[in-house]
């Protein structure tokens, strides 16, 4: 009972003490559960990054869930993840209660008016930050640029194609390409 | 139903996002504006909300759109329909992780998934900026006090690379930019 206490303690704090998402918390989750709590080897804590990038969804709960599954199973997984939506949860819900009568005042309304220009220039940033990550290979690039093309047809005609129709297509790419060449080189080595 | 339709929303938004809350911001928008549920001010708005108060990004805008969607039980069920995905998949990647991580197939799928990822998310940031500074596409007013404000923040932001090792965090860019916009609108 100690254990999930503490792991949903862990989590709380840096559910709570973090700005910015689940990279940001990167360093205060290996603090705490590589240098402090000892839950995870340096090993460990290197796979993680490799864990939530291949795994769909926050990449905070991501982190949480894996911990916490490592230290007592799905219930440590459960007390780590709860531990880490709650404080977001209740300061969200907090503020949504308050933010369109927050948005009449007239200063608050300038400031958003500036806010939503980062707001545009921070998710610029987040995709060129996932392109300088990436391999510079033809295949990435063009991936890459076809996606980019697409979704802007998308968005200035309006049109109701969903973004997962795009991903589909380029997992798919990736795993024929990945059989394609399997079959290939099994077929020099007959 | 807007319970069933926010947990079934959220699903497939956890389920569909790789990399974080950024990543989500195409989805949500989607889904957003074909529900109704918000315009693209609204949107921004709450992103720069969901950025500047501490959590994961795309806990805070599940709850907030749950939130004013569907009160407090709408705000619960967003919440939990975004996490669940992810929960369920560490699980199962957990008990076949080596194998996984370094299986071909699974990393070569993710090869050409990540830039398809990232386009989408450039695509939506690129159309965003362009909707601040022309209203809208459909019917474009050009609005050059904009371009110059974004054209300013972005050399601000994006030149603070070069100075500082890991570059001005976003807060304190929703910061300048907030005081900026009260000098421009007073």
């Amino acid at each position: 009972m100690k254990i999930l206490f503490e792991l949903f303690l862990a989590f709380f704090k840096t559910g709570l003490f973090t700005f910015g998402g689940g990279y940001a918390m990167l360093p205060l989750i290996e603090r705490i559960c590589v240098r402090e709590k000892h839950w995870l080897t340096e090993e460990e804590m290197t796979d993680l990054p490799a864990v939530a990038e291949s795994s769909p969804g926050p990449v905070a709960i991501n982190c949480a869930t894996y911990v916490g599954y490592k230290q007592k199973g799905i219930a440590g997984a459960v007390a780590a993840t709860f531990g880490m939506v709650v404080p977001s949860f209740i300061i969200i819900l907090v503020i949504s209660f308050f933010l369109d009568r927050f948005l009449e005042n007239k200063w608050v309304a300038g400031a958003f008016y500036g806010i939503k220009i980062a707001v545009g220039i921070l998710i610029i940033d987040a995709a060129v930050k996932l392109f300088s990550k990436l391999p510079k290979k033809a295949l990435t690039i063009t991936t890459g640029a076809v996606s980019f093309l697409l979704m802007m047809a998308v968005n200035i005609f309006a049109l109701r194609i969903t973004s997962i129709v795009f991903m589909l297509f380029a997992a798919a790419a990736g795993f024929i390409i990945y059989l394609v060449n399997r079959k290939r080189k099994g077929g020099n080595e007959a | 139903m807007i319970y069933l339709k926010l947990f079934l929303e959220f699903l497939k938004i956890g389920a569909f996002t790789f990399g974080g809350g950024y990543a989500a911001i195409p989805l949500i928008r989607e889904t957003v504006l074909m529900n109704g549920w918000m315009d693209d001010a609204m949107l921004s708005d709450m992103i720069a909300v969901s950025e500047s108060t501490p959590g994961p990004v795309m806990v805070n805008m599940a709850t907030y759109i749950g939130s004013t969607r569907g009160g407090i039980i709408g705000a619960v069920i967003a919440t939990l329909a975004v996490v669940l995905p992810s929960f369920i998949f560490v699980l199962l990647l957990i008990k076949i992780l080596k194998k996984a991580l370094n299986y071909e197939g699974f990393n070569s799928a993710l090869g050409t998934l990540k830039p398809c990822i990232a386009g989408i998310i450039l695509a939506t940031g690129v159309f965003m900026a362009l909707n601040n500074i022309i209203g809208s596409v459909q019917s474009p007013v050009f609005d050059y006090k904009t371009l110059i404000l974004t054209a300013v923040l972005a050399a601000v932001y994006f030149g603070s690379k070069k100075i500082l090792k890991n570059g001005m965090s976003p807060i304190i860019l929703i910061i300048i930019s907030g005081a900026a916009g009260i000098l421009i609108r007073m």
